[in-house]
């Protein structure tokens, strides 16, 4: 964990959009949820951002992490398993809006 | 370049009766690759050889007993169980493992009834290193990490388990700072078994949740 600015914006239970950004390079964010919606399943605290880190940046200002819960139906077109079946993907603040 | 090889070159693993299949020019790409990492880092004073090998060692000290040590003790201890599902790297350091502040957070994730949790990492090969040593190479195969967040219900039907329709499978992608363990279920029947009993049913293999723990023999007859 690391210092940030401010608290983190979103709590348990919100209801998240996942952004596609047009970063190049280290990019944790997968493909498969970007645009997708979700629901944050649990707030980890600041990290140093992956974006800048990776490059021998400082990773400043951390960004607040969140463990974020799909529906498996809506991530994956003809995905085969019941409703229930979720996928979970940690993401940071800044890739993710209100939905 | 140092001549102290590290884990670059595991021309120790097979003794030392051949000592040309050390040469450079006969190591692999990855190895080649490693050990010019190594050099780089010690050349330009960003950890000494000794430091990397300590970490190394480190890494290969570990190993599934070590989860195993944990699983085996929230499952019987329940309070233990409530530190290890809030904080888990607080918990497990109460057994001895503690974590050097740079490594990894850990999550644990309880498997019930109701929920089966499986991890992978899509982008790399996230692992909960520190706690079960290195991963195995099929953790990170493109298939598996492709596959896993796809088909989790086919994969774990491949490792020989079968998930009921009625159990949420949560599929969990170790895409950043945490690392994700499996807190598999108590398997039936072992109420008479102690804590280093129980912990040699829990494999690798149902802390990353592709599998559940081993089921006891039963007892044989008189």
């Amino acid at each position: 964990m690391a210092s940030s600015v401010g608290g983190p914006k979103f709590r348990r239970g919100d209801r998240v959009r996942v952004l596609s950004l047009d970063v190049k390079g280290h990019v944790r964010t997968p493909w498969y949820i970007q645009g997708k919606t979700g629901v944050i399943e649990r707030s980890h605290g600041p990290y140093l951002n992956p974006e800048s880190l990776a490059y021998g940046g400082s990773g400043l200002p951390a960004q607040p992490l969140y463990l974020v819960r799909f529906n498996q139906l809506e991530v994956w077109e003809g995905y085969t398993g019941p409703g229930d079946d979720r996928v979970l993907a940690d993401v940071f603040e800044h890739w993710l809006e209100p939905a | 370049m140092s001549n102290q090889h590290g884990h670059g070159d595991h021309s120790n693993e097979q003794g030392s009766s051949h000592p040309g299949a050390s040469q450079d020019a006969e190591l692999g790409h990855y190895a080649r690759r490693v050990q010019a990492l190594e050099a780089l880092l010690t050349e330009k004073g960003i950890c000494t050889q000794g430091e990397i090998q300590r970490a190394v060692e480190e890494t290969e000290a570990r190993s599934p007993a070590d989860g195993a040590r944990v699983v085996a003790r929230a499952w019987v201890d329940s309070e233990f169980k409530a530190r290890l599902l809030a904080n888990a790297k607080a918990a497990v350091a109460e057994l001895g493992y503690e974590a050097a502040a740079d490594l990894p957070d850990l999550v644990v994730a309880e498997n019930t009834d109701k929920q089966h949790h499986l991890v992978v990492c899509t982008l790399c090969s996230c692992y909960p290193t520190w706690l079960l040593g290195r991963p195995p190479d099929w953790y990170k195969s493109l298939t598996y990490r492709s596959r896993a967040v796809v088909d989790p219900r086919g994969v774990t039907r491949e490792f020989g388990l079968e998930l009921e329709p009625n159990v949420e499978v949560r599929v969990l992608d170790s895409t950043a700072d945490i690392r994700y363990l499996v807190l598999p279920q108590r398997p039936d029947g072992t109420e008479g078994l102690s804590e280093e009993e129980l912990a040699r049913l829990v494999t690798r293999d149902s802390m990353v949740g592709v599998s559940n723990p081993h089921v006891p023999e039963p007892a044989p007859a008189d």
